[in-house]
């Protein structure tokens, strides 16, 4: 722990530590562009000088220089001063002065420091380069004249999304930031070079000009377009979210977001129901609240009522679902809306156990039906973490594009209990083993199997448990917690033959074996589960309810409220508690925090933010045995997995410019 | 600075240049360049890759050679490396043609000790015999280019062609060795100046010249 002086005042800084975090440690701000904690040491746009005894007597770039014992380090000096004032005058000598039409104004680092840090005046009176714009997909836009050659996105496209398509051609003042042939970028996390941008050169194409930075409010979100949680920052202004950002949270997203996350938000505003609809003579005509509840009552369900929640709804919609379902003495409540029944007896045997942080330090990782970067893009930026540390990944299931070094042993499921010897030695030679099972693995009922791995490769030891499962649905380990889960799955469910049958938001399911049932859709866009419904009754998305959501590895996570749902559209509880009145019976709440203390009380656990403690994992059972081949993986298209995202114009159009023309989901009634 | 760019992406390219490989000769040089890495450092090889392809190209265009997209993406995947960065080596040094050029590279040097020295005549001279900066003159056998420092300022002016460099010149000089590499044949290469062999002084020793038999402290005349 060596001993610095940062402007006289003495501190101890941990090993390995460089100048510019010691001034950091000791309060100090260091100004940067190249520099960024979670990206390699670039040292190129020299904006972070400090003056360092002993040392040559001229300023030193601080973010690339270790501190060592007894450094004498000075930010405040006059040399320091001169020397920021000195870069900053270069690095704006070929930036155009186009603040007032670049989107990055207001939230420009660039801008920021130029008023910290530099002159005030210009003294460069020659020609400015100029460079021409760069296709970088349609994700993001380009306005290269801007750039400074930080290369932090050239860093993030190599180091974490670890797609090499970014790079910096030419050289000296003609140096050019593109991709290969100007070819879009193409992988789940592209649009995080954006945040990643000091300067206004990589924006937001759907974004663009839409916005300044001071008009918006800002909500704290979690994102629903997967299972990770992912913190994010819902912007909105009026009753539009304008855009998505991501939060810092270093067990979770650390601070990048999946272009779905961030770009869907646009969907919000498509395809929304914002009416009650009821079939009439086969279409799907409007009408009041009124009838839609008469007809509810009229259909008479008593205990035949059964509700099935989508992918996105939180935790206290599903509770207030399910108290409403008892107060009418049914218990047939399921989430797996695609009909898989894996045992849930036991939370921990279905929960991603290494947690996301955890996950970076397993040396063997066994990846069982799961395209991971398809279904939780962050949690492949952790495994990728983990090979760069030496950790060896095998994948049983279908040819996907890793993005690190991944052996693929054949997507027949029974390899998992006739392991290569090899595989077999690298598991048992590993400290930290781990075996991650995605949907599929799960829909083939291979978690039985999955437990006998973990025990016989020995998973789960002192202050290490490798068994995950990995899902891809928000709303699928709060719908565990609270008990949305029948033992046969969604095949009980048809069995019992409910005479109506809510859909909370459900668009994956298969309304065809409920023909006979009076089919009410509570949700917000008029996707696959509206077409099928007698009755829809319009809800709130994820930004129009504060609402609690539970990610893959049992985090629990709290989401405010950005904006007011569309139209007559209502949040979802408040449907539920007047479809109590409506069959008249009695739920228990009249109000969201009266229906959040309720579902407290049922599930400690959910008031709680943090990870929910499960308990030890169940015996696996040597006799369990994985069999079948796993034909494909779930997700057939990323940009379009769910309704919002398919009523999303940008997530469309990646869809088909970077997936090749996936199919165009289906207009709205 | 000259034009890096790459030259453009064309289905006329693509059909020329798809089928590109190293020719056995070029593949054991190669493959020789890569053997000098350890094991897992093979990329560390792409700069003589790729100048042994630009040579390869050479030899089947009869120039000195150029680097055409899907060369640079043979490389690339000869490497196992993302063609990216070969793109970025590529345009990054001067050595590496982006576009095609003629029999002849005539790289004249026009920094500061060479055009004191005169190589705005040196350019004068190229001009004359049809070249233009940057593009192949029409018999095929030019290309022109203007570069930075070479590292021959004891003998400016310079000029780089191809593989040699000849120096000392004058444009009667240049015409000379222009018209002996026209008709085919090797001119002296290096200094052009007579009874000069490199880099030597011209006439009698102007600097340092106690040091010509022994060593001499100087420090005490400052």
């Amino acid at each position: 722990m060596p001993k610095v002086t940062v402007d006289g005042q003495e501190i101890e800084v941990p090993d390995g530590a460089t100048v510019l975090q010691a001034c950091e440690l000791a309060g100090k701000e260091i100004p940067r562009f190249c520099y960024h904690e979670r990206l390699s040491i670039a040292g190129n746009c020299r904006m972070c000088l400090v003056e360092v005894k002993p040392g040559p007597p001229k300023p030193q770039a601080s973010c690339a220089l270790p501190a060592t014992e007894g450094q004498e380090i000075r930010t405040d000096s006059e040399m320091v001063k001169t020397a920021r004032e000195g870069v900053m005058e270069f690095l704006l000598i070929n930036h155009p002065l186009d603040c007032p039409i670049c989107d990055q104004g207001g939230e420009c680092d660039l801008q920021d420091q130029s008023v910290a840090y530099g002159r005030g005046a210009t003294r460069y009176e020659e020609n400015k380069r100029a460079v021409t714009e760069k296709y970088m997909g349609p994700l993001i836009k380009t306005v290269m004249t801007r750039c400074i050659h930080c290369t932090r996105c050239v860093r993030f496209s190599e180091e974490i999304a670890g797609v090499d398509e970014i790079g910096a051609l030419y050289r000296g003042e003609d140096m050019q930031i593109t991709t290969y042939l100007e070819q879009a970028a193409e992988h789940e996390l592209s649009a995080n070079v954006i945040d990643l941008c000091p300067v206004g050169a990589l924006t937001s194409r759907p974004y663009a000009f839409e916005a300044r930075p001071w008009e918006l409010k800002k909500t704290l979100s979690i994102d629903v377009s997967d299972a990770v949680g992912s913190n994010i920052r819902l912007d909105s202004r009026g009753r539009e979210v304008m855009r998505a950002l991501p939060r810092i949270n270093d067990d979770v997203n650390e601070e990048w977001i999946s272009d779905k996350a961030r770009y869907q938000v646009d969907g919000l505003s498509k395809r929304r129901l914002d009416k009650v609809f009821m079939r009439k003579r086969g279409k799907l005509q409007p009408a009041s609240w009124d009838e839609a509840f008469k007809a509810i009552a009229k259909a008479k369900p008593g205990k035949d009522i059964a509700a099935i929640a989508g992918d996105m709804v939180d935790c206290e919609t599903m509770f207030a679902a399910k108290a409403l379902l008892k107060a009418c003495g049914s218990t047939l409540v399921e989430g797996r809306q695609t009909g898989m029944d894996y045992d849930v007896s036991n939370l921990a045997a279905v929960n991603f156990n290494s947690t996301f942080g955890g996950i970076e330090t397993a040396d063997a990782i066994m990846i069982v039906g799961s395209h991971i970067r398809w279904e939780a893009a962050l949690v492949n930026v952790r495994i990728r973490k983990a090979v760069k540390r030496g950790a060896r990944v095998f994948v049983v299931g279908p040819q996907w594009d890793t993005t690190y070094p991944a052996e693929f042993l054949g997507d027949d499921l029974s390899v998992l209990g006739e392991l290569p010897k090899h595989v077999v030695e690298a598991f048992k030679d590993a400290e930290r083993p781990a075996i991650i099972m995605g949907g599929a693995a799960l829909a083939k009922g291979a978690l039985g199997a999955g437990l006998a791995f973990a025990e016989s490769y020995g998973l789960v030891k002192d202050g290490w448990n490798g068994f995950n499962v990995l899902h891809f649905s928000a709303a699928r380990m709060g719908g565990l917690m609270l008990g949305f889960a029948q033992k046969g799955g969604l095949k009980d469910i048809v069995a019992a033959k409910p005479r109506v049958v809510f859909s909370l938001g459900a668009d994956e399911m298969d309304f065809e074996p409920f023909a006979d049932a009076l089919k009410v859709y509570i949700g917000h866009h008029g996707d696959r589960g509206a077409h099928a419904a007698d009755i829809i009754l319009p809800a709130a998305s994820f930004a129009e309810k504060d609402g609690t959501y539970v990610n893959t590895e049992g985090r629990v996570q709290f989401a405010e409220k950005a904006v007011f749902a569309p139209g007559d559209a209502r949040e979802d509880w408040t449907i539920l508690r007047a479809l109590a009145d409506a069959l008249k019976v009695e739920v228990g709440f009249d109000s969201f925090a009266e229906l959040q203390a309720a579902m407290i009380r049922e599930v400690p656990a959910l008031g709680e933010e943090g990870l929910a403690a499960y308990g030890a994992l169940p015996k696996g059972g040597s006799a369990a045995k994985a069999e079948g081949r796993i034909a494909a993986y779930p997700i057939k298209d990323f940009y379009l997995t769910n309704p919002i995202a398919r009523a999303s114009a940008v997530m469309q159009q990646c869809s088909s410019e970077l997936l090749g023309g996936g199919e165009l989901a289906e207009a709205a009634e | 600075m000259a034009d890096r760019s790459p030259a453009p992406d064309t289905p006329e390219l693509r059909e020329r240049w798809g089928g590109f490989e190293f020719n056995e000769s070029y593949r054991a040089r190669a493959d020789k360049a890569i053997a000098r890495y350890p094991e897992g450092r093979q990329r560390s090889a792409v700069m003589p890759l790729l100048d042994l392809a630009q040579r390869q190209v050479g030899e089947e265009t009869d120039t000195q050679g150029w680097l055409p997209l899907p060369v640079i993406e043979y490389v690339a995947d000869y490497l196992d490396m993302p063609v990216i960065r070969v793109l970025e080596v590529a345009t990054f040094y001067f050595m590496y043609n982006m576009k095609p050029v003629g029999k002849y590279h005539v790289q004249v040097c026009g920094t500061t000790p060479c055009m004191l020295r005169g190589s705005d005549g040196l350019f004068e001279t190229c001009k004359k015999r049809g070249m233009k900066k940057g593009h192949v003159s029409e018999d095929g056998l030019w290309t022109l280019t203007e570069v930075e420092c070479m590292g021959n300022c004891a003998t400016a002016p310079m000029v780089q062609i191809n593989d040699d460099n000849y120096e000392d010149l004058t444009p009667e000089r240049l015409d000379a060795v222009l018209d002996a590499l026209a008709k085919g044949e090797q001119p002296k290469t290096g200094t052009q100046e007579p009874g000069r062999h490199t880099s030597e002084p011209a006439n009698a020793l102007s600097s340092l010249p106690e040091m010509v038999d022994a060593n001499h402290d100087y420090r005490k005349d400052w």
